[in-house]
């Protein structure tokens, strides 16, 4: 779309934000009861869903335990209908396929496999509307399902995407802003040691302005911690309140 | 065919080599590896090899009719397949993992960072655009395929030519390259992948691992730049945690990496259009005869060799005797050797009465391999035919006689030094040899015969 500012001279972006701003996030654990652990995050439009299961028995061939640690199989879908226009193919198709691996290098990094030796933990995650940040959303939400499941984690793994706009790093981008083309970057990262799990960049941007991106990008995951450490904490006090305790 | 699996002693020592900042091959930690740039008779089609790693990529175009909400732009598609011929590990149904990050790796890094102009390959908007495609196949695995695809991509897209065509009205004119030359593509910049391997949690990096140090590694960040310092692509892989000052210095590193290599491309590219203007002889087929393509040839790496000596000479005199522990093989007959203790032998029926005996036994085989802890002054007799004799032997002192396989053998005529169990093992751990002896390898029944006649 020629002549959208994405940054405006007052520093407002297309949607009214400042330049380091996240959406609104609003997410739920717990939300089927059928599965180990589920969660449900909206990140702006974007929504996803997240099931675990697990630790349980390696299903299919037994060559594939891992003698010390547990397997962690991701899958990623992306509905159909989430796209403004129509998806043919929902999962098996290139972008899928590497979007499950990420989501599984990402969070073998962070789940204490160790403690699982020879079992399997399966993350499903779906997209419902995708309107950028799809694979942060993903990450978060997996991240809470995790959680829910009970699966001990190192630590939350949280994760933001960040632009590059008239020397400026946007935080969070929404879909325009990526279908603007500029450089977009997607981290995943571990508040509490800073360490990054995973770090994926696309399109030109000059290596000195890297060092922004990156410090925008870490602090827009920072803040979906203290967020997400919200959700959590206030998901424990009701199902402790159900309890009874 | 699955891959074999890695031993463990060979993976401790690519790691602790890695640790004293030492590679297999002898490169710095920032080196890469040569790099060879070929190309064939057509136009888009080029070999690089980047040590080992062979990359054949090939450009093609076609026209089409173009996407329906991109109408205006050409259609790049990138194909990398991992041929079979490249390692026994590939095969038709289980590369897709690899397959998949690689693929998209490229995509990414060629498409996303619009290395090419697609708005220049519309032909009719709406109607007929140029579809390029690069096939791009592997053809030996020896580590850091992606380095190497991307060069073989950029490359062949740098050399390749599309038909020339001309629009008048609503008519369409392709020309063949008879009739008009073919155009080269525009290319904005070259984006360029390199790789890092890290290891030991991230303590120690590596640029363009090889096959072996790819298989102990712990992951690998891939950061594609091109010569503007412009990074087009930056991928971790591998579950490893980086931090973000490591991220920054692989990008430095990257810069530099991707200049060398840049130079090395243009001219790689000026030389092969020198060679077609002159008129000379291009392509594949040329490289059979001057052995580059079709041979693996190992390159003589000089080595100053001209201190040696006196080097080895310092290293002798410091160095302190080796240690006492020295295998070495007992020959039992030409052919059956016997290095080590091994557990007591037990065939044959014990009874109880011949345990004991047969204890004494298993001790003489440990008898055997301390006696060779002898000095050489020892004592050599002269042996009779049938019968046991012995001679004392001077355990002195404990220097070592480096590898001389002990032979013991049946044969009566050759006169030769040959050891003998002590008869009573237990109480004096001291050898004894014979100029001949009646031993036979193992043959417990013998033995115990022998000593039954001894103790007669």
């Amino acid at each position: 779309m020629a002549g959208l500012e994405l940054l405006s001279d007052q520093g407002y972006r297309v949607d009214g934000r400042r330049a380091g701003e996240l959406r609104k996030i609003q997410a739920r654990m717990g939300v089927f009861a059928q599965a180990d652990g589920s969660a449900y995050i909206e990140q702006g439009n974007t929504k996803a869903l997240a099931v675990v299961y697990g630790p349980h028995e390696i299903r299919g061939s037994r060559a594939r335990a891992l003698p010390d640690r547990a397997l962690v199989n991701c899958q990623y879908s992306s509905a159909t209908f989430s796209t403004g226009e129509r998806k043919r193919r929902p999962h098996g198709d290139r972008k899928s396929c590497e979007m499950g691996l990420q989501l599984r290098q990402t969070f073998e990094a962070a789940i204490l496999t160790q403690l699982h030796p020879r079992s399997q933990i399966d993350i499903y995650v779906q997209v419902l509307q995708a309107d950028g940040g799809t694979y942060a959303a993903c990450v978060n939400a997996a991240t809470l399902a995790v959680l829910d499941a009970g699966i001990p984690m190192r630590d939350f793994v949280c994760a933001c995407s960040a632009g590059f706009v008239d020397s400026t790093a946007l935080a969070d981008l929404s879909h325009v802003e990526e279908a603007a083309g500029g450089p977009q970057l997607a981290l995943a990262l571990l508040p509490a040691s800073g360490q990054i799990a995973l770090l994926e960049m696309d399109a030109r941007l000059h290596e000195d302005h890297l060092e922004q991106v990156l410090e925008a990008a870490a602090q827009a995951a920072r803040d979906v911690h203290t967020l997400l450490d919200h959700v959590v904490r206030q998901h424990v006090c009701e199902a402790s309140v159900l309890l009874g305790d | 065919m699955k891959e074999t699996p890695l031993s463990n002693c060979e993976r401790r020592f690519l790691l602790r080599a890695i640790e004293e900042k030492k590679r297999l091959d002898g490169r710095q930690t920032y080196d890469y590896r040569n790099i060879k740039i070929s190309f064939g008779t057509d136009y888009g089609c080029c070999i690089v090899e980047l040590g080992k790693t062979r990359v054949l990529g090939q450009v093609s175009c076609e026209l089409v009719s173009p996407k329906l909400n991109r109408a205006t732009e050409g259609i790049l598609f990138f194909n990398l397949e991992l041929s079979q011929m490249a390692a026994p590990a590939f095969e038709p149904g289980r590369q897709s993992d690899l397959l998949v990050k690689l693929n998209r790796l490229l995509e990414r890094c060629l498409r996303n960072s619009k290395c090419i102009d697609t708005e220049s390959l519309c032909v009719v908007a709406g109607e007929k655009v140029w579809q390029i495609r690069v096939d791009l196949h592997l053809l030996n695995h020896d580590g850091n395929i992606i380095d190497a695809a991307s060069i073989a991509a950029i490359v062949a897209l740098c050399h390749f030519r599309r038909p020339d065509v001309s629009v008048q009205g609503d008519e369409v004119t392709l020309y063949t390259p008879e009739e008009r030359d073919p155009v080269p593509l525009s290319i904005h910049h070259m984006p360029i992948c390199v790789s890092f391997a890290f290891f030991q949690q991230g303590t120690y990096l590596l640029v363009d691992p090889n096959e072996r140090e790819e298989r102990v590694m712990d992951g690998l960040l891939v950061i594609a730049m091109n010569k503007h310092r412009e990074i087009c692509t930056i991928q971790s892989s591998g579950g490893i945690m980086l931090l973000k000052d490591q991220v920054l210095r692989c990008s430095k590193i990257a810069g530099v990496k991707v200049l060398e290599i840049t130079e090395l491309i243009q001219k790689a590219l000026e030389n092969d259009q020198k060679v077609r203007k002159e008129g000379g002889k291009f392509g594949f087929a040329e490289s059979i005869a001057s052995q580059r393509i079709t041979a693996f040839k190992m390159e003589k790496a000089p080595i100053d060799t001209s201190d040696v000596e006196e080097k080895a000479e310092e290293i002798i005199a410091e160095a302190e005797p080796p240690s006492e522990v020295v295998s070495n093989p007992v020959l039992w007959t030409p052919g059956t050797a016997q290095i080590g203790e091994g557990i007591e032998n037990s065939w044959g029926d014990l009874e109880d009465s011949e345990k004991e005996e047969e204890d004494e036994d298993g001790t003489d085989e440990a008898i055997i391999l301390d006696s060779l802890k002898m000095d050489t002054g020892v004592e050599v007799s002269n042996i009779g035919s049938q019968g046991l004799s012995r001679a004392q032997v001077l355990t002195g002192t404990q220097a070592v006689r480096p590898y001389a396989p002990i032979v013991l053998s049946d044969s009566e005529e050759e006169e030769m030094i040959i050891l003998e169990p002590d008869k009573n093992p237990k109480k004096i751990r001291t050898q004894t040899i014979s100029a001949k002896q009646e031993k036979a390898p193992s043959k417990k029944p013998v033995k115990k015969r022998k000593k039954k006649r001894a103790a007669n």
